[in-house]
């Protein structure tokens, strides 16, 4: 089946077999590696991307075919050219990862949650990441991560 | 010549990690990232039985699934030599694809090549196997009755695999009946799985050259080239391995596994790269897991609280091969530290090892070889002397600790602890926590018949393994190396025989050659995982990267420091006992004005080095004079719910002590991640299998890894005792959190229902089993 995808800005018009998942559409079709797989339950959420926007989907759980015609970010995406994003920033700045094989996931997931909540609490960022798993950091430091992120966000907006 | 304005501190600077740019922009390259022309993928059929004999396998409906290239059986792999993959340490050997019969459910049975991955996965289903049930063998209580012979394979009909010792057994039986007071209980640590995120996986394919390309998620890359030479008989230096960017190991990613035979037969065969990633299931059904140990644990004492024996007896689960990732000549690991951190006169430990029907494994995960173990059992144990004793769990550790100047320490069970201030550490977690004023609210609580806890672990960790005398993996010994070259510019190349599975090498490795030579650590760059390129190393594990291989690059440094100053000298025209290396400079003694930086040595060692070698690199193999000791004060505080069994995590506080700290932010980093794989342990991980050896947690909805929501908010903290034999005073610290804290956790939930009479709960102690002990306490209260 033909499916057209604009990931990050660019469009993607790949053949696909009916049952290819979202996650191997990416790394595979479109060559973009920085979304990853860490389960087959839909458990760890290492695949997380943003579809139209502001929808964090598990995109283990998804067929490409169901993403034809929709807009999808992924980590290649975040960075402005060379300007990291506040989140990615935050990550780096507070030890938000270790092995880095989550970090993925956990970027796009909370992109989504400062999309719907521009001051989460420590409480909302905590519940809002329940679906990613870390392995290595033990969350606190995702969590200031996060939290220096939706700070910088505001500001930013504060200041255009 | 310039004088530098500011010295470069390196060591104990929180410098942020060199690594991240490429894992936040998704620029990682992971093994399952690798993708070459014409790869094939490889999926393997795997047992639905736990032990049974294999009647016949049918390949021809997967030879007819579109894509599929190949199918192999374990037939074809004896057929070629390859049947039996030896086991790490060397007391047995693992079948690569089941040979008549399978030991475990999802034990390897057949590889199937495809050009796909989703070919590859039809044609693993279409693989038709015959199997003949037979009896199961679930536990290693039953194994030890000998009625089903596990391993008819095997020179000694028994399924016992070993039997260990240490320590003066009849003097720790003489004292243990001659104590005033003493205590005996059955602990057990449950089997878990390392788990990281990222799955094992390889890429394998031969070059034009012939040459063995293998790309895979390996701990511990040159044992890997080694242990292929030696079991496919292909020349070592016709093998090249290349451990990529690992998500995660604790363990996971150090044996050799099935899967990565099948891909390389594979690639061998077909003339093309093969890859095989597995799945989750795969990865917690039949790679290495861990613990199982079923801990008797005494400890004799006078009336007053000294302690005066231990002794444990364990009884160990190895699963179906004897796949422990221990050294050689220690089938328990360093199960003998578990004396922990007390002056015990005297002790005796042993352990029987038994083969059941489950996964092999045994791996160290997180973990000093056996470590974690000890230290639960240790821990466990003293407090429980102290609720016999009616004294404080804190009180009597305080008068059994090994004193500030008894180091040197030799323990009962033949270990020499390099140095501590366990006296010290405790009182800084005590003070953190707020311990006396915790132990009042908790008098209140009582009173009113609320259960609140307050659990305790002072844990001594042994890491680092050399020294070579005494430490080997398939006989190579356990040293490390680095190898270091500076660059005209003053940047630098860094490589060690380690590898980083997320624990910031590229950084703290940076931070020392920065710190030895007085150069920007963002412009030293640290490669490790290639073998072709890496000194030969025995990899990352049981804490060993800092205690040895970051003593490697300390020395390599040091070398080069030597060299450099002949070129000072030549460069301030002094006689080279006359230059001194003080404020990260060269200069004349007592001349602070004629001085050169290490960056001008540098380039002159290009361009200007007089009679001089050319040149500024060195490499150091290391081989360790002794473990470290790196030891903690850990206090949990928890809240029991009485009606539903719920625990709270209300505080945690970790005080550690891991000699001198490198990067603290990453030391952090480290500890946060250790404390929220003992919380995992503690409350909700674990590998079930039922009576008939089905495996129940064979993914993350059975098998819980903690999220955000439920994992505690950590308080950590230090004091600094350096290890006197490490050229730069550093422990270790990756695994101390997870050996510490599981302890804490049962000690502060036992704690907690002490007032109902409850003495013991077997991790992990999830919400039903806390339930059912209130409700069985209360119900025999009455
Ligand atoms: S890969 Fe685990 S949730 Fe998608
Ligand atoms: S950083 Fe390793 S899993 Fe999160």
């Amino acid at each position: 089946m033909k499916v057209h995808v604009k990931v990050n800005g660019i469009s993607y018009e790949r053949e696909v077999e009916p049952r290819a998942l979202l996650a191997y559409f990416l790394r595979e079709d479109c060559g973009l590696t920085g979304t990853h797989v860490g389960c087959d339950t839909s458990s760890c959420g290492c695949c997380v991307v943003v579809m139209d926007g502001e929808r964090a989907v598990k995109s283990c759980s998804m067929f490409a075919v169901q993403a034809d015609g929709h807009e999808i970010l992924t980590v290649e995406g975040l960075a402005d050219g060379g300007r990291l994003h506040a989140l990615q920033q935050g990550f780096w700045d507070q030890h938000g990862l270790q092995c880095g094989y989550c970090t993925p996931g956990m970027l796009l997931t909370s992109y989504a949650l400062l999309r719907h909540n521009a001051t989460p609490s420590e409480a909302d960022i905590r519940e809002g990441l329940a679906g990613n798993l870390c392995r290595c950091t033990g969350y606190q430091n995702i969590v200031k991560a996060v939290q220096q992120a939706a700070g910088a966000l505001r500001e930013s907006v504060g200041a255009s | 010549m310039s004088i530098q304005a500011k010295p470069l501190h390196s060591v104990g600077v929180p410098m942020k990690r060199k690594e991240d740019p490429r894992f936040i922009q998704g620029k990682g390259h992971y093994v399952d990232d690798l993708s070459f022309p014409g790869m094939l993928y490889l999926s393997l059929v795997r047992s639905t039985y736990p032990h049974a004999e294999i009647r016949s396998i049918d390949i021809t409906e997967a030879l007819k699934v579109p894509g599929v290239k190949a199918v192999i059986t374990g037939k074809d792999l004896e057929a070629a030599g390859l049947g039996w993959l030896p086991t790490f340490h060397g007391f047995d050997k693992q079948m690569v694809l089941a040979i008549g019969k399978v030991l475990f459910q999802y034990q390897e049975v057949a590889a199937v090549f495809a050009e796909t991955r989703a070919a590859a996965v039809d044609g693993a289903e279409a693989v038709q196997v015959d199997y003949a049930p037979l009896p199961v063998v679930a536990d290693p209580f039953t194994s030890k009755a000998d009625k089903v012979l596990l391993r008819p394979d095997r020179e000694s009909k028994t399924n016992r695999i070993f039997h260990w010792e240490v320590g003066d057994k009849d003097g720790a039986a003489r004292a243990l009946a001659s104590s005033a007071r003493r205590i005996k209980q059955r602990v057990w640590f449950q089997r878990c799985h390392p788990a990281p995120l990222e799955p094992c996986g390889c890429v394998a394919y031969f070059d034009t050259m012939g040459r063995l390309q293998f790309h895979v998620t390996s701990q511990a890359p040159h044992v890997y080239r080694t242990a292929l030479a030696l079991v496919t008989g292909i020349a070592e230096d016709k093998i090249h391995v290349i451990s990529p960017d690992l998500g995660g190991g604790f363990g996971n990613k150090v044996p050799v596994y099935p899967g990565y035979v099948c891909a390389i037969v594979g690639a061998l065969k077909i003339g093309r790269p093969v890859k095989w990633i597995e799945t989750r299931t795969e990865n917690l059904t039949s790679t290495g897991f861990a613990r199982d140990y079923h801990m008797d644990v005494e400890i004799g004492a006078t009336a007053d609280g000294r302690v005066t024996a231990l002794r444990v007896a364990t009884t160990a689960d190895h699963g179906a091969f004897d796949a422990a990732a221990d050294p050689s000549r220690y089938p328990a690991g360093i199960f003998g530290i578990v004396t922990g951190s007390y002056d015990f006169p005297v002790a005796y430990a042993e352990v029987d090892a038994f083969f059941t029907n489950k996964a092999p494994g045994g791996i160290a995960y997180r973990c000093s070889f056996r470590v974690t173990e000890a230290s639960y059992a240790i821990e466990r144990g003293m407090d429980i002397l102290a609720d016999e004793l009616g004294i404080d769990a804190a009180e009597l550790r305080r008068k059994n600790f090994i004193r500030k100047d008894q180091f040197p320490y030799p323990s009962a069970l033949g270990f020499t602890y390099d140095s501590g201030d366990y006296h010290k550490t405790l009182d800084v977690a005590l003070e953190r926590i707020g311990y006396d004023a915790l132990l009042k609210e908790q008098a209140e609580k009582r009173a009113r018949g609320e259960l609140m806890g307050i659990g305790l672990s002072t844990f001594t960790e042994v890491v680092g393994a050399g020294p070579s005398k005494h430490f080997d993996i398939l006989g190579i010994r356990m040293f490390d190396s680095a190898e270091i070259r500076i660059h005209p510019t003053g940047a630098g190349i860094v490589r060690t025989g380690t590898k980083s599975q997320g624990q910031g090498h590229e950084t703290t490795w940076a931070q020392i050659v920065a710190e030895e030579l007085g150069l920007d650590a963002g412009a030293i760059m640290v490669e490790e995982g290639d073998t072709d390129t890496a000194p030969y190393g025995l990899g990352t594990y049981a804490s060993r990267s800092t205690p040895v291989a970051g003593a490697a690059i300390t020395m390599a440094a040091r070398r080069i420091r030597e060299k450099a100053r002949k070129i000072a000298a030549h460069l301030l025209e002094a006689g080279e006992a006359d230059v001194e290396w003080t404020d990260y400079r060269f200069q004349v003694k007592g001349v602070p004005a004629r001085s050169v930086t290490m960056k001008e040595v540098a380039f002159a060692a290009y361009t200007n080095m007089a009679q001089n070698e050319p040149g500024l690199e060195a490499t150091y193999y290391y081989d360790p004079p002794n473990m470290t000791y790196p030891n903690g004060a850990y206090v949990a505080v928890v809240d029991v719910d009485r009606e539903t069994g719920e625990v709270k995590v209300r505080r945690f506080v970790a005080v550690d002590d891991c000699g001198t700290v490198i990067n603290p932010m990453i030391v952090e980093g480290q500890i946060h991640g250790g404390l929220t794989e003992g919380f995992a342990m503690a409350f909700i991980q674990e590998i079930q299998y039922d009576a008939e050896g089905n495996n129940l947690s064979t993914n993350f909805t059975d098998y819980l890894v903690p999220t955000s929501l439920e994992t505690p908010h950590w308080e950590t903290a230090g004091t600094v005792t350096p290890s006197p034999h490490h050229p730069m005073g550093a422990k270790g610290v990756g695994e101390s959190p997870n050996v510490g804290s599981p302890a804490a956790f049962v000690n502060a939930v036992v704690d907690a229902l002490s007032p109902l009479g409850v003495r013991h709960i077997d991790m992990p102690m999830t919400r039903d089993k806390v339930w059912r002990a209130i409700r069985d306490a209360e119900s025999t209260k009455g």
